[in-house]
Formats: C-alpha cells, structure tokens, sequence
C-alpha cells in the first residue's frame, strides 16, 4: 500500500455514558479513496468531528504523516490540511464564488484593508479551473446549481491546500449529472494525491469511487478491507448484522380490516412521489428509512403542515382538506413531533395544562365557552397517571423539570386526551433510555388495542421490529417496501432502505 | 415554474428598487410637470440629505439582521450637546461638533453592549435608548429649544465642488460606506454574518465584533444627521428628529436592504430609497395631496417596503428549497 497519510489509534469516545466510539484504528492514504459506512448513530459523524477537531476524544491518539496530531478545534484541522465537504453547505449565497472561496482569509492590498480583488480572482479561477467548474469568480453563489456550489465547497477546501478531504453524504441534493461532475473532481484530486473519506448511504457511489471500505456498526469498526471484498450485500450484512439489545412488549392482536388512515397517490416536487400508506384500525405500522429519506416530510404533510401537489388523505373514510393542521386534529389525526422540545411542549407550563392543550375545546362550557378548569384538570391528571409521569404534582410542576422520557410521555398524553383515531409518532424513543422506552412502546399498545391505528417513524430497525405488525420502508420520497411482521428480516428491510444504490448498481 | 418564469420573478424581485424608483419618478413627473425641474431636484436630494445618513448607518445594521430605533434621539442628544457647548460653555463649533460626534458614537457603543454582550434583542435595546435617550436630551435642556450661532446655520450655503454642503457630505458618507462594505474584507464579512451568522462563525469570523461595530457607526452617523440638519435649521426643539428612525428604516429598505439580514447596499440602494421617501414626500405637496392625508401614504409607503422585503424571502426561498429525491437532469 501506499504510504499511511493518517491514523486513528484506539479512539474512544462517549456521550453521557453512550460508548459512541469504542476503539477506532484506521489509516488513510494518500492517493486513496477510503469509503466509509454504517447505519444512522453507527458514529460516523462522530469520528469525523474528531478529526476535524470539533470533539475530543476520551482515548486513542490521530497522527498526520506520523507526527502527534491533537487539533484544538476546527482552524487546527484546517491549518493541518484536513478540510470538510459537510451534507449542509457553508455557502454564503449573498456573496460571489471568489469573496466565499476566500472568506476566511481574503488576500490584502498590502498593509491596506482593502481586498486585493485581482490576485483573489486569479487564484480562484485556478482552483475552478482545478474542479472544472465553468464559471466567472464573480458570480453569486445564489446563481449557481446545488452541484455547483458543492464544487464551490470543495474549492474553498482546496484553497487551504487541504490533503485530506472528508466527503459527508454530498450527492445527497445533486442531479445524476451533477454527481457524475462531482466523481470527476474526486477522481482527479485523488490523483493527485489527496487523500479522500467518502461517507455516503449511496452504496454504489461508494463501490464506484473508493479503493477501501470500513465498515462503522455502533461505534466500532467491524469489518474493514479492499472495495473488491465488500460486494453491496456484504457491506449491508456488516453494517446490520447487531444483537438485539432491548425487549419489546409483543405487539397487540388487534388489527382490524377497515383501514383507519388511507393516503392515496400523495406527491410532492421534489419531495414525495405517489405515496399509498395505509394504516388498519388496531395496527402499529413502523415506518423505517435512512436519513433524509422523506419520512419527516411526508407525515408533515400528511397532517397539514405543509403542503402536497396531488392525492389525499383520509380518516376513517373521511378526507382531510390537506394544509390544515387543526382540520386534521377533528378528523381525528394526532402528531407527536421529533422535536419535543421545540414543538411539542410549553416547557413552562404545568404538566397537566400541556396535557390538556389539544383537548381544550372539549372541555369549554356552552355559551361562555370558559374552559372547566377542574374537569380539563382531573382528566390530565387521570391520563398522567395512566402513563406513569414520574413527578411531584401534575398541577404545579412545569415540564422542563421532567426528564426526556416523562417529557416524551407527556407529548403522547396531550394526544391522548384528544382520543385520536391515528396517532403518528416520529422518533418517539430518541434520547429516552430504556426504561421509558419500554413504558412508550406500551402506551402506544395499548393505544392500538384499543382500536386507534399508529405510524411509527423511526431510525432504528431494532425496535420497529419489535413493535409493529408491518414495516414500511422510504427511500428518497418514494415507499420502496412494505414487510409483514412474518417476513421481518433485518437485511431484507435494510436492502430496501438502501435500494437506489443498489439497483443503480445494476443498471 | 419553467425556467423563464422563475426568472423573470427572480429578476423582478432583485430589481424593485430601480423599478419602484422609476415609476415613481415618471408618476409624479407626469402629474406635475415642474416636478422634474434640476432645481426641484436639488432640493429634494439636498432635503433628503440628512435622512440619507442616517439610513446609510441603518443599512450596516440592518445587514447584520438587526435595527436601529434610538437613532432619532441620538441625533437629537448631539445636537444638544453640540449647542450647550458652544452656548453656555464658549465652545469652537468645531470642538463641540467633536464632542457631539463623540457622543453619537458612545450611545451606538451602548446599543452594541446591549445587544452583543447582553444578548438583548435589537429591538428593544435600541427602543430602550430611544426612550431614554430624548430623555437626557430633555434633562439637558429642560427641554427648551436649543439657538446655534449664525456661523453655522451659514455652513448650509457653503457650496463645495458647486454642490451644497449638506449634500456634499451626505455623498461623503455613501462613498465612505460603500468602499467599506464592497472592497475591504470587514464590510464583506459584514455580508456573511448577515447571510448566515451561523456559518459565519464557523467560517472563524468575529460576527459579535461586526455586529457591534454597526450600531457605533450607526450612532455616528445619525450624529452627523443631526449636525447637517442644525446647519438648515439653526435651532433644535424637544420634538428633533422624532420618527426620523421610520423615514431611515423605509428609505433602507425601499433601497432594497432585507430586515432579515444579508442584503442592502449604501450605493445605489440607500441612496435610491432615501431620495424616493423624499420624492414622494415632496410630489404629494406638489400634487396637493390633503396635508393630513399624507402620513397615511407615507405610512403605507413604509409598509409597502416591508411587505415587499418579506415577499421577496419568501419567494426567493422557494426558489431554493431543498430536495430529497435524486433530481433528474431535465
């Protein structure tokens, strides 16, 4: 092999007792493309912010060509010659090609504060020359296509003569063409002796372009070696291939057939297309995909938040208008946010007057329409009680003062307490240990015993498999499987998450 | 949308300064024909002159995303300031305009406390300074009309280059301003702090530094506001510059500058929309509009901006928006 550029050794880090990395050794090369894998929270991003000097890692040691490398934060990575293309772009769209290029350290006129506008220009139109991207340095990043601004990113990290380069999902926003482009450049900079990280969920775009692979599963390297070794239903099988760690209550008997949520042909530009989803009265349907695959973004639309071009919805045989979210709450929808925090709950508030915002207008005396105080607040205590909030008073504590998982179960009681017939739920379980997990997946039972049907978002398999009668699986705005609780099989479910790339690899 | 579409709305929205001018210029100009005479010009731009300065200060500090209240009482305080000092204290007029800039500078360093150090929100700090800004303005003078002496009320019929004093300087600081903003690395920084502060400092830019430094400028200049307009006026009452920060907001924004951040330039954008508020200002008294009619147009004017400014994010965005599916190339 060539010669080692960089090394990880016995890198171990951990977040609020969460081993996030255990043990990581890896060398890069120069003039070699490193492709690296793994499932949502496998620790790529983690392991990347360590490098890069945004974490410290709790043990192990980085060396760049061989001498102690221990960056202070991310201007230490960069002045290493370390730089970063993240999935969200740093671009400033109000500026052009050039200022952005050089927007760290604009080159001077001297000891004058003015730019040097020509030699800034000159060198920026080398480095597009260096990426192939046909464009005037002075041409507003706003003008320019998503794949063009990658490019853009990538010459700003040329500027700082970087020799390592950390590719972080960057194909997710651009065209096929775009991306073809994008190959070139890495093609052309690994030539030249970069050494370059390749992160992607697009399995055939890291079969294309790396020369090794390595393969993160929750947080330690399991499996790494030549990209000729690793054919896409091994690189699947080494990224799923986990012991099932938690217990999950069994789902309940209780499907019934009427279907309670029907979604029909909803499509979005750009966002969804032709989505059917059913979900049965009783049913738990888990709704499984990588990230940015749409998921979020089609229960948002589902429920009104925003809005879709064709199709529809309906409850219980009934439509929904579309775009209205409180049309939504009386057909009988309810939505447990991701964000609770942000979204969910009035962090201020006692915990049983967040119990009972959603179910408000059912307890407004006629006439006056003033709320009844005592039977809104007997009905929150009673559901709080139900779920097991774990605190002093419902009445006069505020849910700030609750942990994550009773925060969670408040989110939940709020919907309760307005008898939803569907209840979609988007990563209720994330951040909440496993005892209040165990608690959720049993209130959303029980909740579907009693005949309500519910769409479980989440991100990890493990616990959709334990809780769900039917797993349907989103790639890239599309439903690309569905998968009764007989057929579970982690690596078929994953297969289907990651089915673009693979098939893309066929044709 | 096609392509064509989107850039014809593109286009539209990047260019409703200009058009707004022009329509405005031929409008009145078609309603009254004396409107468009140089001399009416010059008394619309020298008139606007003041204005102006201050809506270029509040141009920095609306790129940053922020806003300006206080500016009015600012250059109520200097101006005070300015004439106590010649008056009861036998001050140079050029000393005590020194002091009186020294003062505009130290309020804008106030805001900048407040705000960037305190973390408390732009509108309210700088209302707070606005409040009690005319209040230390009242105390100084017991809110009695302040007199300045003859040789500086002459200033304004000094002429420089052939053109008047006031507008002279109002030119100054637009040069200064857009040197600053389009050709040192400061001013472009300026523009990425306002685009994405977020970004910004992970691009290792001092956003706190640059967002500090706008509100003294801003300070500054509705200073030297206040000193342009004692030249015309010759005596300052309680009522100085009150609302004067709405007309410098409007002009700003008419001028193209986004209350969201990020956009806005001092040349041609202020400039243009400083001497539209004041064209329209003057054509409504050409074309006798009822007196007390006119603040409700100018009132709708200033809404007008800020409804544009919103749509245009708005549309913009859009135009922008992300996907998730893998695109085809058609």
């Amino acid at each position: 092999m060539t010669n080692t550029l960089f090394s990880f050794s016995g890198i171990c880090k951990a977040f609020f007792g969460v081993q996030v990395l255990d043990g990581i050794d890896l060398e890069l090369h120069s003039g070699r493309v490193l492709g690296l894998i793994g499932e949502n929270g496998a620790g790529k991003s983690t392991l990347m912010n360590v490098m890069g000097g945004v974490l410290r890692p709790e043990r192990g040691t980085m060396r760049m060509e061989g001498r102690l490398y221990e960056p202070k934060g991310p201007a230490d990575a960069s002045a290493s010659g370390i730089g970063f293309i993240h999935q969200e772009l740093n671009l400033f769209t109000n500026l052009t090609i050039a200022e952005n290029i050089f927007i760290e350290d604009f080159p001077r006129l001297g000891w004058l504060p003015f730019i040097h506008h020509r030699r800034m220009a000159d060198r920026a139109r080398e480095l597009l020359a260096d990426i192939g991207l046909a464009a005037s340095p002075w041409t507003p990043v706003e003008r320019l296509s998503p794949g063009e601004r990658q490019l853009v990113e990538i010459a700003k990290v040329l500027a700082s003569d970087a020799r390592i380069i950390l590719f972080d999902e960057p194909t997710t926003s651009l065209t096929a063409k775009e991306t073809a482009v994008l190959f070139d450049v890495i093609r052309r900079l690994k030539a030249r002796g970069v050494a370059i990280v390749y992160i992607s969920h697009i399995l055939s775009d890291v079969v294309a372009l790396s020369d090794d692979i390595a393969v993160l599963r929750d947080g330690a390297l399991v499996a790494t070696g030549r990209v000729e070794d690793f054919p896409i239903p091994r690189m699947i099988s080494s990224m799923v291939g986990r012991d099932v760690k938690s217990i999950f209550p069994p789902p309940p008997q209780s499907v019934r057939e009427a279907a309670i949520l029907e979604v029909r042909g909803l499509s979005q530009p750009g966002v969804a297309r032709n989505i059917d989803l059913a979900v049965h009265s009783g049913e738990i349907v888990g709704m499984f995909g990588l990230m940015g695959a749409g998921r979020t973004e089609l229960v948002r639309m589902i429920y009104g938040l925003d809005p879709y071009a064709e199709g529809g919805v309906t409850i219980a045989g009934k439509p929904l208008p579309g775009g209205d979210p409180a049309a939504s709450i009386v057909g009988g929808l309810a939505f447990v946010t991701e964000n609770r925090r942000e979204e969910g709950l009035l962090m201020s508030m006692p915990i049983a007057e967040n119990i009972g915002l959603v179910a408000l207008p059912g307890y407004a005396r006629p006439y006056s329409g003033i709320i009844d105080q005592k039977r809104l607040y007997d009905a929150a205590t009673g559901i709080a009680t139900d779920l097991r909030i774990k605190a002093a008073s419902y009445l006069r504590q505020s849910a700030k003062s609750l942990s994550g998982g009773n925060q969670q179960k408040v989110v939940i009681g709020k919907w309760l307490m307005a008898r939803p017939k569907v209840l979609i739920v988007d990563e209720p379980t994330r951040g909440i240990d496993v005892g209040a997990k165990f608690e959720v997946y049993t209130i959303l039972g029980n909740l579907a015993e009693a005949g309500s049907g519910i769409l479980f978002i989440s991100s990890e398999l493990e616990e959709l498999m334990g809780v769900a009668h039917r797993i349907v699986v989103m790639n890239r705005g599309e439903i690309v499987g569905s998968f009764q609780r007989s057929e579970f099989d982690r690596e078929r479910i994953m297969a289907a998450a990651f089915r673009q790339s693979t098939e893309e690899t066929a044709a | 949308m096609n392509t064509l579409q989107v850039w014809v709305v593109r286009t539209l929205l990047k260019n409703t300064t200009i058009i707004l001018f022009l329509l405005l210029f031929v409008g009145f100009g078609l309603l009254a024909p004396n409107f468009l005479s140089l001399r009416n010009l010059e008394i619309i731009i020298s008139n606007a002159s003041y204005i102006g300065i201050i809506a270029v200060g509040m141009t920095f500090v609306l790129l940053t995303g922020g806003i300006d209240l206080s500016v009015g009482s600012v250059m109520y305080v200097s101006a005070v300031v300015v004439g106590l000092l010649i008056e009861n204290y036998d001050f140079s007029i050029a000393a005590a305009l020194m002091v009186g800039f020294l003062a505009g500078l130290a309020f804008g360093l106030f805001n900048a406390v407040v705000i960037t150090l305190l973390g408390i929100p732009p509108f309210i700090a700088t209302l707070v300074t606005m409040i009690a800004g005319r209040g230390v303005g009242l105390l100084l003078t017991r809110s009695a009309a302040v007199d300045f002496p003859d040789e500086l009320t002459m200033l304004s019929a000094v002429r420089v280059f052939g053109i008047q004093l006031n507008i002279f300087i109002f030119a100054l600081v637009v040069l200064a301003a857009t040197v600053f903003l389009m050709l040192t690395a400061s001013g472009r920084r300026l523009y990425a702090v306002g685009n994405d502060p977020e970004a910004a400092r992970k691009a290792g830019i001092n956003a706190t530094a640059l967002i500090a430094m706008t509100y003294v400028i801003s300070g500054g200049c509705a200073a030297l506001a206040g000193f342009v307009s004692i030249s015309q006026l010759g005596r300052v009452n309680a009522g100085f510059g009150m609302g004067d920060e709405f007309d410098a907001i409007a002009a700003a924004v008419l001028g193209g500058a986004s209350l969201f951040g990020g956009v806005g330039t001092a040349f041609p954008g202020t400039v243009l929309g400083t001497i539209m508020i004041q064209m329209v200002q003057a054509g409504l008294v050409f074309i006798r509009v009822d007196l007390y009619i006119q603040p409700i147009v100018m009132g709708g004017i200033i809404f007008f901006a800020v409804f544009l400014d919103s749509f245009r994010r708005v549309q913009l965005k859009k135009l922008e928006r992300r996907n998730i599916m893998r695109l085809s190339d058609s």
